[in-house]
């Protein structure tokens, strides 16, 4: 062939390698293949907590997580839903709740900063050993939701609607129970569930 | 017809119980959740000032990643390849919006009416041949690569293997059996997105010659004479429905398709909580009703959307991209 009619295709073909590589590099599917393909920590999801570290999903590995959804301008449920994890943390025992890690993602990324997130931290004394206050971006948010199996729309005041639900997870990521009961006390099955995590680990 | 519009009337509710029965999973382990029936409202005592948030942004999205060389690459190669390497390469239409758009969902926060803002929308479903030229470039969407928390087992499980059609899967006839994060992941790959519920019913009250032509007793019939086809025959190509007035083709006729917020779509107890206690908790103000009774055909995607996991898959739930106006999103 001649070299003057190759020469394009080359580089049609070199541009075409280039944009595909570079497409193949989205973050959607974690890069950590070694999860177990049921994990929620599959999900590359960029996070950060309430003091502004980014992390991902996958960081909580190897820690057994408390994990649900709310927004910290909430008035009704939200704090019920920090009640309902605090009454798990407080039925366990110093050597269980040491074991325990609770992570709230915000539903409502546009309001909710790293400032809004640490003032709930701090104003409802959250050990940031175990809690995790979270943020993302509005397209993430959907997606956690849906592994959570928490569904949500904004409401035109600026409010959310939301299924409300602790989801807990095992240390690979894994859903293993979740409770709608909100309150500080504890639905037994649920703590049962969160016990028998911990003494796996 | 009008019998035919009866009888859809009386066997509406059971119609919806069966959708939502044959849209569960047969497939995995996992069973449905419990949802509690509690709302937020009002936020005015939530101790922290909206205020005190405002003027910080959000995490970039993904698309925002892309960089100027990858951009510029991308612009490169389709200039130099032109367009038969791309023939799978999606065609969009622009939609102008509505400012007041009417939606057969009457939350009662916004009393039905939505601000649909100018957008883009994919002329047709996505086909196989370009879900295959997707799942090609990105393996960790293809068949048996996909983490099943993302996509349930019966994933393209029409197509002969992880990268051929075979078939029972034409290259022109629309995908399906995809999940809603293969199909979000589909659109970002595209530098776009899923349609939202409102964007997709805008789009679809149009016909050949009206925005809206959801009034017209025929419009309806015409629709409504596609839900009463038998769903085994094998599924047309994609195009050959009739363009609207925006030229898009398909959005009755041929598969329900993803929406973004397809989750957010709880219909109210007075249709639904009887079926099923345990899957439609809103109340208040965020309670949704429905305005319009009579609008069986778009009542029933509802119905079909809302009983789905973002994990299932099934053979007649495709997917079309959206996006904003002018292009990718930023």
């Amino acid at each position: 062939m001649n070299p003057a009619a190759v020469e394009p295709l080359r580089r049609s073909l070199r541009a075409l390698l280039l944009m595909l590589t570079l497409l193949g590099s989205g973050n959607v599917v974690a890069a950590a293949t070694d999860l177990p393909p049921d994990s929620v920590y599959q999900l590359d999801a960029p996070l950060s907590d309430q003091e502004g570290h980014a992390f991902q999903l996958a960081d909580k590995r190897g820690r057994v997580q408390l994990v649900a959804m709310f927004y910290t301008s909430c008035a009704y449920v939200c704090p019920l839903i920090i009640d309902s994890a605090k009454g798990i943390e407080h039925a366990l025992g110093d050597a269980e709740r040491e074991k325990l890690g609770l992570l709230l993602v915000s539903l409502d990324p546009a309001r909710d900063d790293t400032a809004a997130l640490k003032y709930i931290a701090d104003k409802r004394k959250l050990d940031p050993e175990h809690w995790t206050l979270a943020r993302t971006d509005e397209a993430n948010v959907r997606k956690i939701a849906a592994l959570l199996g928490v569904r949500y729309r904004a409401l035109v005041d600026g409010e959310f609607n939301h299924t409300s639900a602790l989801v807990l997870l095992d240390g690979e990521g894994r859903k293993l129970a979740s409770s709608a009961r909100l309150g500080a006390q504890p639905d037994p099955e649920f703590l049962a569930a969160v016990r028998a995590a911990l003494l796996a680990r | 017809m009008s019998v035919q519009l009866a009888t859809v009337s009386l066997v509406g509710v059971p119609f919806i119980a069966a959708v939502r029965l044959s849209a569960h999973r047969t497939t995995g382990s996992s069973s449905r959740w419990p949802r509690s029936g509690l709302r937020d409202s009002t936020a005015a005592g939530a101790g922290l000032s909206r205020e005190s948030c405002r003027g910080v942004n959000p995490l970039p999205h993904e698309s925002q990643r892309l960089t100027a060389p990858s951009v510029a690459a991308l612009l490169l190669s389709l200039l130099l390849l032109g367009a038969p390497a791309f023939a799978a390469e999606p065609e969009w239409a622009a939609l102008p919006g509505a400012e007041s758009f009417t939606s057969v969902l009457r939350f009662e926060d916004s009393d039905g009416k939505v601000r649909v803002a100018p957008f883009e929308l994919m002329t047709t479903p996505v086909s196989n041949a370009q879900f295959l030229a997707f799942v090609t470039t990105h393996a960790e969407w293809r068949r048996g690569t996909a983490p099943v928390i993302f996509a349930e087992a019966r994933y393209l499980e029409n197509w002969s293997g992880p990268l051929s059609l075979g078939a029972q899967a034409m290259p022109q006839q629309p995908v399906t059996q995809v999940s809603w994060f293969a199909a979000q992941a589909y659109c970002e790959a595209q530098g776009a997105r899923l349609p939202t519920w409102a964007e997709w019913e805008y789009a679809a009250a149009a016909d050949a010659t009206r925005n809206d032509a959801r009034s017209d007793p025929e419009w309806r019939e015409r629709i409504l004479a596609w839900y009463s086809k038998p769903s085994n025959e094998a599924l047309a190509l994609v195009g050959q429905g009739e363009a609207d007035i925006h030229g898009v083709h398909d959005l009755h006729g041929l598969v329900w398709e993803w929406v973004e917020d397809y989750a957010a779509m709880l219909v109210s107890s007075d249709n639904r909580q009887q079926l099923d206690p345990d899957l439609l908790q809103f109340c208040g103000a965020g309670a949704l009703s429905t305005d319009d009774r009579e609008n069986y055909a778009v009542l029933m995607r509802i119905a079909m959307l809302s009983a789905l996991e973002a994990d299932d898959t099934t053979g007649n739930v495709g997917f079309r991209c959206a996006r904003d106006s002018a292009g990718a999103r930023p």
